[in-house]
């Protein structure tokens, strides 16, 4: 089993789930985060002080899929994120041991 | 006699409102682990000035004068002996609406001292600077002599300084004051290095627009009576205003390249000082002029306690201060009594530089006055009771430290009610059997 994670520009949200829903990916996991990459953040100012905001607002995805749909979900996560401009994210995927899912205590496989 | 009366009584609540209006103003601008704190010091600042006022400060203000024009007969009105169930204007109507003036002034401190004051000191504090302060002053500005042998204070007697709402002894008195607390409390820890950027500007213009909508009250209801006065002063508190907003917004657009929000909110602020002692003696063209002016110049004002250092952390002095000295002196450019006989012409209007010369003053009195005696207040406050809280505190927020409440509850793990209300559920066999059916051992 794999898991990919994906962090995505917030407004990209809905494209990137009706992806996944298209390739088959049953569940996901949205968390609100904040980062940096090369896109870096912006600057405000508050009565004539400026302020560098380090952090932008961006929104992490991660799904668990089997082995044989890894490839597919990256592809339509990638595929429904991208705008072509800096700071459109990045996904990556992680090997993962065991998935256990708690209501039956099923694994593997049988738990995605 | 009746319509000023109830002009008077309609004025000095919609003054009251100005406090809690200020509360949101400054309560958007700290960060939201003190804004509870921020909001606290005005409230605590009405608790506290609305008693010493109807107990001996209206008697301080409004007493018979002790010599000088500098304090009234505090025995005189003593919790209001005397004037309850005599006449209505000039007894407790007029209590109320200089009452809430009062309080006002000394909440407008708390901005220069936010995040990091201890709750009783900022408390005991506004004890002794209403009392020590703005009783005195305010006796000095507003408390005129009348036929019937009342003698009243020396600024607004003896220098005949004109303040019509309290340039003198509300801003400029508040904004010295300020300046002395921001001195004596230090910085905050990582100013200005850590940025400490508003955490609600919403509530800082929602806050802008109460202290607006209070603030005819405020001038216009100066005037004591329900007539010309009252207008001409209620326009001139439009029209300054908004030029004020203007001034700010250019300024900002040309320094920084963006208009804020927080600049229309501050230019609103900046422009209703300004005006506040000059909006029963200036023309139109005097209000726009004092109100772009004063917009302009507090937007550049509120740099300096960068340049020298002094976390006046929401500005009480490149406002209050600076506005308050803008509105006061040009009165003596501005003035004419062409809009009011009870005033003077100014040097724009063919008066010479008389008025300019006792306007100033008048200004730099109040502004001295109150400088030496809050750092004196507020010294004796640090070395006996401390003012400041721990370190652990500032960092941790001071609305957990001081008040033992946070603002808000966002996030849904830490909130009462939600995993541990469930698990609480669940032990106590709330839960339907029916969810449990599915595991297998």
């Amino acid at each position: 089993m794999k898991l990919v994670t994906a962090i995505i520009k917030p407004f990209t949200l809905d494209d990137v789930k009706a992806a996944l829903e298209q390739v088959g990916v049953l569940g996901m996991t949205v968390s609100e985060v904040q980062g940096y990459g090369r896109q870096k953040g912006h600057t405000e100012v508050y009565r004539g002080a400026e302020y560098s905001v380090d952090f932008v607002p961006k929104v992490r995805v991660e799904v668990l899929v089997d082995d044989t749909l890894g490839d597919k979900v990256v592809e339509a996560v990638v595929e429904a994120a991208r705008t072509g401009k800096i700071g459109d994210g990045k996904v990556w995927v992680t090997p993962v041991d065991t998935v256990v899912r708690v209501r039956t205590g099923e694994r593997g496989g049988d738990a995605l | 006699m009746e319509g000023n009366t109830a002009w008077v009584l309609t004025s000095a609540a919609l003054v009251l409102l100005m406090t809690p209006g200020l509360a949101f103003f400054y309560g958007g601008m700290v960060r939201g682990k003190s804004v509870l704190n921020m909001l606290m010091m005005c409230f605590g600042a009405m608790a506290v000035v609305g008693v010493l006022w109807v107990v001996f400060g209206y008697s301080m203000a409004f007493g018979d004068d002790l010599g000088g024009g500098l304090l009234g007969d505090v025995t005189q009105y003593f919790g209001l002996s005397g004037l309850l169930g005599g006449d209505a204007l000039t007894g407790t109507a007029f209590v109320a609406f200089q009452g809430m003036f009062a309080i006002i002034t000394v909440a407008l401190i708390a901005g220069a001292i936010a995040d990091r004051a201890r709750f009783g000191a900022w408390m005991v504090f506004v004890v002794l600077w209403a009392t020590l302060v703005y009783f005195p002053v305010a006796h000095w500005v507003f408390d005129f002599s009348t036929d019937d042998g009342h003698v009243g204070g020396w600024i607004a007697n003896n220098l005949v300084a004109l303040d019509f709402a309290g340039g003198t002894a509300v801003h400029i008195n508040a904004g010295a004051a300020a300046l002395a607390l921001a001195f004596v409390l230090g910085r905050r820890r990582g100013w200005p290095k850590e940025p400490m950027k508003p955490h609600n500007l919403p509530f800082v213009m929602l806050g802008a627009g109460l202290l607006w909508f209070g603030w005819f009250g405020f001038n216009a209801g100066s005037a004591l009576s329900a007539g010309n006065l009252a207008g001409v002063a209620f326009v001139n508190t439009l029209t300054a205003t908004c030029a004020a907003i203007i001034g700010w917004l250019v300024v900002e657009r040309l320094r920084d390249g963006h208009a804020t929000s927080l600049g229309a909110a501050s230019g609103v602020v900046a422009g209703l000082v300004a005006i506040t002692p000059a909006c029963a003696f200036v023309d139109t063209w005097g209000a726009l002029a004092i109100g772009v002016l004063a917009g302009a110049a507090c937007a550049l004002a509120v740099g300096l306690k960068y340049k020298f250092g002094y976390d006046d952390s929401l500005d009480v002095v490149g406002v209050h201060l600076v506005g308050g000295l803008i509105g006061t002196l040009l009165i003596g450019f501005f003035g004419t009594v062409g809009v009011n006989d009870g005033g003077v012409d100014g040097l724009f209007y063919g008066g010479g530089l008389t008025q300019l010369g006792k306007q100033a003053v008048g200004a730099f009195a109040v502004l001295a006055y109150s400088l030496v005696a809050t750092l004196i207040i507020g010294f004796l406050i640090k070395v006996t009771m401390g003012f400041r809280v721990d370190e652990e505190a500032e960092i941790n927020g001071i609305d957990e430290a001081e008040h033992a409440e946070s603002a808000y509850e966002l996030s849904g793990l830490r909130g009462g009610g939600s995993s541990i209300g469930r698990a609480a559920d669940t032990l106590a066999g709330k839960v339907p059997a029916a969810s449990k059916e599915g595991v297998t051992p």
